[in-house]
């Protein structure tokens, strides 16, 4: 893995492949440039890391209050109602900050009988490993903290941390529910590991890359829509392997028809049963920041990330450029997560043996053909390219 | 290894060994009576090896009015709005069992208007108490959206309610001797309406929520329950019929004026899985609202101009002293009340059978082997309401 390259967003003409990537830190060198001298090293990078975390957290606030403002719309559309409609005038905008600041001034309630230093660090630790997967997304050309090597890797590795801490949630809070919905998690999260990684293997065979910046730039052909998921050549396995992702994605994030760690009719709320105020807000958040990030991944690795017909032609405005870059970016990972919403509120919820025959006897294997199969194609495509 | 704790007898605490002399204990976990899936303040205590249940016990009293008590020490009219707040999903139901055993009581009969009345109000309440069974069925499986679905049905049945008597919950229109008032102008139309629509919307539900693949793996083969087993119990109504058991008091001992209908008895029939099942339970629930809507139907071409109620009852019930026993068909089984007169104005004894009670005691005998999930789905599809179970 070649160092972390973080890239000022105010830089688009930043050289992005690995040869030209500058050798020391984006953010850095911008920081070195307007402070003293006198500054040293270290000082500049624990303000660059503090400055990309702030950046991160804020981004990822933002996001998870879209998602539950969007949440509480689409559920509520579907369900013949109109969902939040009040706070702050149009369609309830401001309703996920009316929520926020309310979480924020709640009583933060810890039993007499919890673990206390489970019960705290449950949340950070699940909050913290969701902020950290924004680290590699790939928002527009020269919009990336960092382009780490193996991206994908990275991301699949850092989420499954989160498991602890549910764990940590579960165990911490002294409630038998809590620790029933740990256990479902833990194993729910252990089985699905294994089709989600395997599905990401496509588009991987067929980029040569676990860099999700390589992945981005594969696709900008055709003017922006040489996405993996539409080159024919390929679509054989792209669009199968999307699927059994996008399947063990709805389990990864614990979302319907998987949310079993959760599932509030049978065990009340699962592991945050006992939390309240803030602390619940945490985990809260955690689950819209893996949905938009998992959904992220499927937009850099399926539906050609920032790339769209037409967008290089606003190349040559740099500002407008890397704002539309963005702006797609997000927009095609927000519709993948509206997919999410729109399936929870229409399915009901699996059984955890029917949970783990699907993920064993089913998208395994599957898995493991999708795989084979790209393999072969992508053997094919050299040899007839050749 | 510390003592079991001593809320079961010993001999049902199962300690295990497995593989390197791990120990393993059940877990004993309480189900409510604060909990979404048990419908109301239900404790079933569970005891689980995992998620495999291995003993259940239900507690019940939590809602306890002293409901019949009450009923030995006020007038007979006076009791009437006691029995809306049984099952109040299917108060008016309640209300023509406990009015139909008074009237037995007193040896009288309903004018024609008025027994049309009460069959229209008996079935469209059995549409409206299915509706929330069959909605809230979903949540239990997880599925949340068929319930406002359901909701909006119901809503349009409420503001029908609310028309003819005012109320929307605990109506009391059904009364010894007849029943509150004439249906207002264009009632009977606005309920013609009604059926016509809810033909229309009920596909919705069967395709949204129980053709769903998955809500049929989860209903399906889950809290099997043999045809025997239901009729030892005593359960009755969905829950016996889904045993494929073919008993129906509207047709086998009719009241009102079913006799005069032709409906069928919706039986369960195994359709997706073995017959006693969950699915068979509400597929049950399902069948039987369309059928309603037949008779509704049929009682919407029948009714004639006349009375609606008898001009001898009074509000002071004074009926020779004897007792009567009149069970009719509720949306969730047999109700039954039977009532003792000793010749004043205050029953000697009253007594209600209520189906709810009798059909969660089968509950805890049918958990044990099911996974933690199932619990939720077999309780939801016994459609218990503990108003009616505590009363």
């Amino acid at each position: 893995m070649k160092p972390l390259t973080i890239i000022a967003s105010a830089l688009p003409e930043a050289p992005v492949s690995e040869a030209a990537a500058p050798q020391g830190n984006g953010l850095t060198e911008m920081l070195a440039g307007w402070l003293p001298e006198s500054v040293p090293f270290w000082g500049l990078t624990l303000m660059a890391s503090g400055l990309a975390f702030g950046v991160i957290m804020a981004f990822v606030s933002v996001v998870a209050m879209f998602s539950t403002w969007l949440e509480r719309k689409v559920a509520g559309h579907i369900q013949i109602r109109l969902g939040p409609m009040r706070v702050g005038g149009w369609h309830g905008w401001a309703q996920a900050i009316a929520d926020g600041v309310k979480l924020l001034i709640k009583e933060d309630i810890i039993l007499a009988s919890a673990d206390r230093p489970l019960f705290k660090l449950a949340p950070a630790l699940v909050l913290g490993t969701a902020i950290s997967t924004f680290v590699v997304l790939p928002f527009a050309p020269g919009v990336m903290i960092a382009d780490v090597h193996l991206g994908i890797f990275f991301v699949i590795a850092i989420s499954s941390v989160t498991t602890i801490g549910v764990i940590m949630a579960g165990w911490g809070s002294n409630n038998k529910w809590s620790v029933y919905g740990a256990m479902r998690e833990a194993a729910q999260v252990a089985s699905y590991e294994i089709p989600l990684g395997l599905s990401l293997m496509p588009p991987v065979i067929y980029y040569g890359s676990f860099s999700l910046l390589e992945a981005t730039q594969a696709q900008s052909g055709w003017f922006g829509m040489h996405w993996y998921i539409l080159d024919p050549s390929v679509m054989l396995v792209s669009v199968p392997s999307f699927v059994l992702f996008f399947v063990a994605t709805l389990a990864e994030t614990k979302r319907a028809p998987f949310d079993l760690p959760e599932s509030e009719s049978e065990l009340v709320a699962g592991f945050h049963t006992e939390y309240s105020g803030i602390r619940f807000s945490f985990f809260f958040m955690e689950e819209y920041a893996a949905m938009f990030v998992m959904s992220a991944i499927a937009t850099v690795l399926w539906f050609g990330g920032w790339n769209f017909l037409g967008l290089a032609a606003l190349e040559g405005i740099p500002v407008l450029y890397t704002t539309a870059c963005m702006l797609v970016f997000i927009v095609k990972s927000m519709l993948l997560v509206f997919v999410m919403m729109w399936v929870r509120w229409t399915l009901p919820r699996l059984r955890i043996d029917q949970v783990m025959i699907l993920g064993y006897k089913y998208l395994t294997p599957l898995c493991l053909i999708v795989v084979f199969a790209a393999s072969l194609l992508e053997y094919l495509r050299f040899v007839l390219s050749n | 290894m510390e003592e079991p704790p001593q809320t079961t007898p010993p001999d049902q605490h199962r300690l295990r060994e497995i593989e390197l002399d791990v120990r393993t204990q059940d877990v004993e976990i309480n189900m409510g009576p604060q909990h979404p899936a048990t419908h109301g303040v239900l404790r079933v205590l569970l005891r689980a090896d995992g998620e495999i249940l291995v003993g259940a016990e239900s507690h019940l009293g939590y809602l306890h009015r002293c409901a019949e008590k009450i009923g030995e020490n006020v007038d007979y009219i006076q009791y009437m709005p006691y029995t809306d707040r049984y099952d109040y999903l299917s108060s008016m139901n309640n209300n023509l069992s406990y009015s139909l055993a008074v009237e037995k009581l007193l040896g009288v009969e309903v004018p024609k208007r008025g027994q049309y009345l009460r069959t229209i109000l008996a079935e469209l309440n059995r549409i409206a108490s299915h509706l929330v069974a069959v909605g809230t069925y979903g949540i239990d499986i997880g599925a949340f959206t068929p319930f406002f679905y359901a909701l909006r049905e119901r809503e349009f049945l409420l503001d029908l309610f609310e028309k003819i008597c005012g109320a929307r919950l605990t109506y009391s229109y059904i009364r010894p001797g007849g029943v509150m008032n004439d249906a207002p102008a264009g009632w009977l139309n606005k309920v013609a309406e009604f059926c016509d629509i809810f033909d229309q919307k009920w596909p919705e539900y069967w395709n949204l929520l129980v053709q769903n693949k998955i809500f049929i793996e989860r209903t399906a083969n889950v809290g099997v329950m043999p045809a025997q087993t239901a009729i030892d119990w005593g359960c009755t109504g969905p829950m016996l019929r889904g045993s494929g058991v073919d008993w129906d008091l509207r047709r086998d001992q009719p009241y009102l004026v079913y006799d005069q209908l032709d409906f069928k008895v919706i039986v369960g029939e195994g359709y997706r899985g073995t017959l006693g099942d969950c699915f068979d339970r509400n597929f049950v629930r399902m069948y039987e609202m369309l059928e309603s809507i037949k008779m509704v139907r049929q009682c919407l071409a029948a009714i004639e101009e006349g009375e609606v109620s008898h001009p001898d009852v009074s509000l002071t019930i004074r009926p020779a002293p004897g007792e009567a026993y009149v069970g009719i068909e509720n949306p969730r089984g047999e109700l039954g009340h039977y009532v003792v007169s000793d010749g004043t104005k205050i029953a000697k004894r009253m007594r209600c059978r209520a189906p709810s009670f009798v059909n969660l005691s089968v509950v805890e005998h049918t958990l044990p082997g099911c996974m933690l999930a199932d619990a939720a789905a077999i309780i939801g599809a016994t459609d218990i309401v503990i108003g009616e179970t505590d009363r």
